[in-house]
């Protein structure tokens, strides 16, 4: 009986993981794995372009705080789902637009809406830091966790209220005589949502030109 | 028990039957032992591994809990970073699959290996030393989650410097399953042995080729994206699927005393999930950044896993036919086919999932989760515990001490998943066609889920006084193992204790 056979079984059992990973591990890799930045023949500007120093720090942060969680980085074509109805991203993104990321942090699940192009959608600092220390300051009603952990509450000190401290009214302000201010780390995470931003044209998916106009 | 008309279609009864069944001593050489000598060889380390388990489910389930509040109540023990939600949610899923379902299935795998194999457990110190790194390399992991050192990639969370620990116990499960598999007594594989195997051997080698491709030298962008999910669906489909059907494959026959219905399905069905199965990793990005042919390849080979499930389902239901009233008495048997149900049902579901139109409303949603709790709970969890209802009594010589405890379990589980997975799908559904409707905001979709998320806390409670129920009666059942031997008596539910006399 065959199936009493041990090596026929071994050879089975390796061969048929060995097929999908030459297909599905090896076979991607090859493929994508060198994908390198496009630079555009009219205008010679370059994409997708390295981020900066604090911003790709900031990456580290949002992979520690697992936002991918509940947020995706991913914008689907036209015609399915209603990603860019939504305005999550001006075209749909394609492979070269991760060749920077340490951590492709795609996700999965849409607790919160997709962060492809948050930066452009909201580029005020100040916007991020007040939704970040308590989310129902800004979107009243969402189920995001205040991160007040990347804040710092202090005494105000004899020059008067620091430049950076949030502006907070209401339930949300401190206590009299005391201030919030960003820590170093959402410093670096507001960086880099400010980072993610899905402007550039590439020619295996350009931004419409209607859209460009817009 | 067995009629010859059975078995005419089969190429012989021995084919049918787990290896255990057969005399004590076969013609064909081999010393075969005696399963009440197998059965204590294996009590040290089974034991170990069951514990270590069990305490990791209750750990996960409180993680859960958490998890759970959170995300209805975000003001829940918000002050503490180490308690934000994704570490606990990720923390959660780590413990149970790591820590919980991984170690009970080393359990059950060593036992079964052992019992079908006929030899008494060899070389116990080496599954001993395994059972030490998988609860040093949990802890560490966990810990490292909770500390924010999590490397967000879904199912390899655990920081690089944890899953060597874990990768080596794997493989070290797997030489131990090789020696015991070369040592075998019993000559005749039966078909709960081709699932073993293939799972001991599968999962070392994607758990390596994942750290090395995603931890320690890591690919270049969205390469990373198809290595995670060749792996993590993988993780379901190449270690928990073979070692639930090895499970349920031995233990249905075993406890109503009754050949598998078909031998020729049982082949059909295990080499055509060898051969879908690790194809189906793509169909995680369908809509995604990745070329077309990789999802479409992984969507097709989803739709091909219709052939094992479906043949897995007829040969299971054709075993059962005609004894089902046998759930009334045996936990074992209650628990293994609401698993095998299950089984079928999350594949039908993750089946129509990966089709590409079911998938633009269901992808980024609480149908997913649901799904994933229908075939990490509904299935492979009650299966390991329709399998330890089996084991303990065996390896301890003690009976279960509380009926009660275990409808407590089994109805506290059964309803509670039921009513987790059954909303939460259904729920995931909506949340899906609102959010691809850009008319409704997006915070309205977030108020429409909470109601959902609440029940879904309700539900959590339920399976979590199910999980301490068992545990609570485990526990009593240890205690008794300090108290002189008695000749045990079968504990069943209901009825007399001859209904089950086969299943001894």
């Amino acid at each position: 009986m065959t199936m009493s056979y041990g090596p026929l079984l071994f050879l089975g059992i390796l061969l048929t993981l060995a097929s999908s990973w030459v297909g599905l591990v090896l076979m991607p890799h090859r493929q994508l794995g060198s994908l390198g930045q496009h630079t555009d023949p009219d205008t010679a500007a370059i994409f997708p372009a390295a981020r900066a120093g604090e911003a790709q720090q900031g990456a580290e942060i949002y992979r520690s705080l697992g936002c991918v969680y509940c947020h995706t980085q991913q914008v689907r074509p036209e015609d399915y789902g209603s990603d860019l109805e939504r305005g999550w991203g001006r075209r749909r993104t394609v492979s070269r637009d991760y060749i920077h990321d340490r951590t492709v942090m795609l996700g999965t699940m849409r607790t919160g809406p997709d962060l492809t192009n948050i930066g452009e959608r909201q580029s005020d600092a100040a916007w991020h830091y007040r939704h970040l220390y308590n989310p129902q300051t800004t979107s009243p009603g969402s189920i995001m966790p205040p991160h007040a952990f990347l804040f710092e509450t202090r005494a105000i000190g004899p020059a008067g209220r620091s430049t950076n401290a949030l502006v907070l009214e209401g339930a949300f302000a401190p206590p009299a005589g005391r201030e919030v201010v960003p820590t170093r780390r959402a410093v670096q995470l507001v960086a880099y949502l400010r980072s993610l931003k899905s402007s550039g044209d590439l020619p295996e998916a350009p931004v419409k030109k209607e859209e460009a106009a817009r | 028990m067995i009629h010859p008309s059975q078995t005419s279609k089969n190429p012989t009864l021995r084919a049918l039957l787990p290896g255990d069944a057969g005399a004590g001593s076969g013609g064909d050489g081999f010393r075969k032992a005696d399963l009440a000598e197998i059965d204590a060889s294996c009590r040290v380390p089974v034991l170990f591994f069951f514990l270590s388990g069990l305490a990791w489910l209750i750990a996960g389930s409180l993680l859960a809990l958490v998890a759970s509040i959170k995300l209805h109540s975000p003001g829940f023990l918000a002050a503490w970073e180490w308690l934000v939600f994704s570490n606990v949610r990720t923390a959660h899923l780590n413990t149970v699959i790591y820590g919980f379902a991984s170690q009970v299935s080393v359990g059950v795998s060593v036992w079964l290996m052992c019992r079908l194999c006929r030899i008494p457990l060899p070389a116990p110190g080496l599954v001993t030393v395994a059972n030490l790194f998988y609860n040093l390399g949990v802890t560490v992991g966990v810990g490292g989650i909770l500390l924010g050192d999590s490397t967000a990639i879904e199912w390899l969370e655990m920081p690089r410097y944890a899953t060597p620990i874990l990768f080596s116990s794997y493989a070290l499960i797997a030489v131990w399953t090789i020696v015991t598999f070369r040592l075998r007594a019993e000559r005749h594989l039966y078909v709960s042995q081709w699932y073993l195997l293939a799972a001991v051997l599968w999962f070392p080698w994607l758990y390596g080729t994942a750290q090395v491709m995603l931890l320690l030298e890591p690919v270049r962008g969205v390469v990373q994206a198809a290595v995670n999910w060749w792996f993590a669906h993988n993780v379901l489909g190449l270690w928990f699927t073979p070692i639930g059907l090895a499970s349920i494959y031995y233990f249905i026959p075993k406890v109503i005393g009754r050949p598998i219905h078909s031998y020729y399905l049982s082949v059909l069905g295990f080499w055509s999930l060898a051969l879908f199965y690790n194809w189906n990793g793509m169909h995680h990005l369908v809509g995604g950044p990745l070329p077309a042919w990789m999802i479409t390849i992984s969507i097709v080979a989803s739709v091909m896993m219709l052939i094992p499930v479906i043949t897995v389902a007829i040969n299971h239901h054709f075993t059962m036919l005609g004894h089902f009233g046998k759930m009334r008495h045996s936990p074992t048997l209650r628990f293994i086919v609401f698993g095998a149900v299950s089984y079928t049902l999350a594949s039908l579901q993750g089946i129509a999932s990966a089709l590409r139109s079911v998938s633009e409303v269901t992808h980024f949603t609480h149908h997913t989760i649901a799904h994933a709790h229908l075939g990490m709970y509904a299935f492979f969890s009650m299966v390991m515990f329709g399998a330890m209802y089996y084991i303990l009594p065996r390896i301890t010589q003690r009976e279960w001490p509380c009926n009660g405890l275990i409808s407590l379990h089994f109805w506290g589980v059964a309803l509670g998943i039921v009513l987790y997975v059954v909303p939460m799908s259904l729920m995931g559904f909506i949340q899906g066609t609102k959010l691809n409707d850009p008319t409704i905001r997006f915070l309205d979709v977030v108020q429409f889920t909470l109601p959902w998320l609440q029940l879904r806390t309700l539900a959590g409670l339920l399976m979590v006084a199910g999980h301490v129920a068992f545990v609570a009666n485990v526990g009593w059942l240890l205690v008794r193992m300090f108290e002189p031997y008695r000749k045990p008596v079968v504990r069943i539910l209901t009825g007399e204790a001859e209904t089950l006399a086969a299943g001894k």
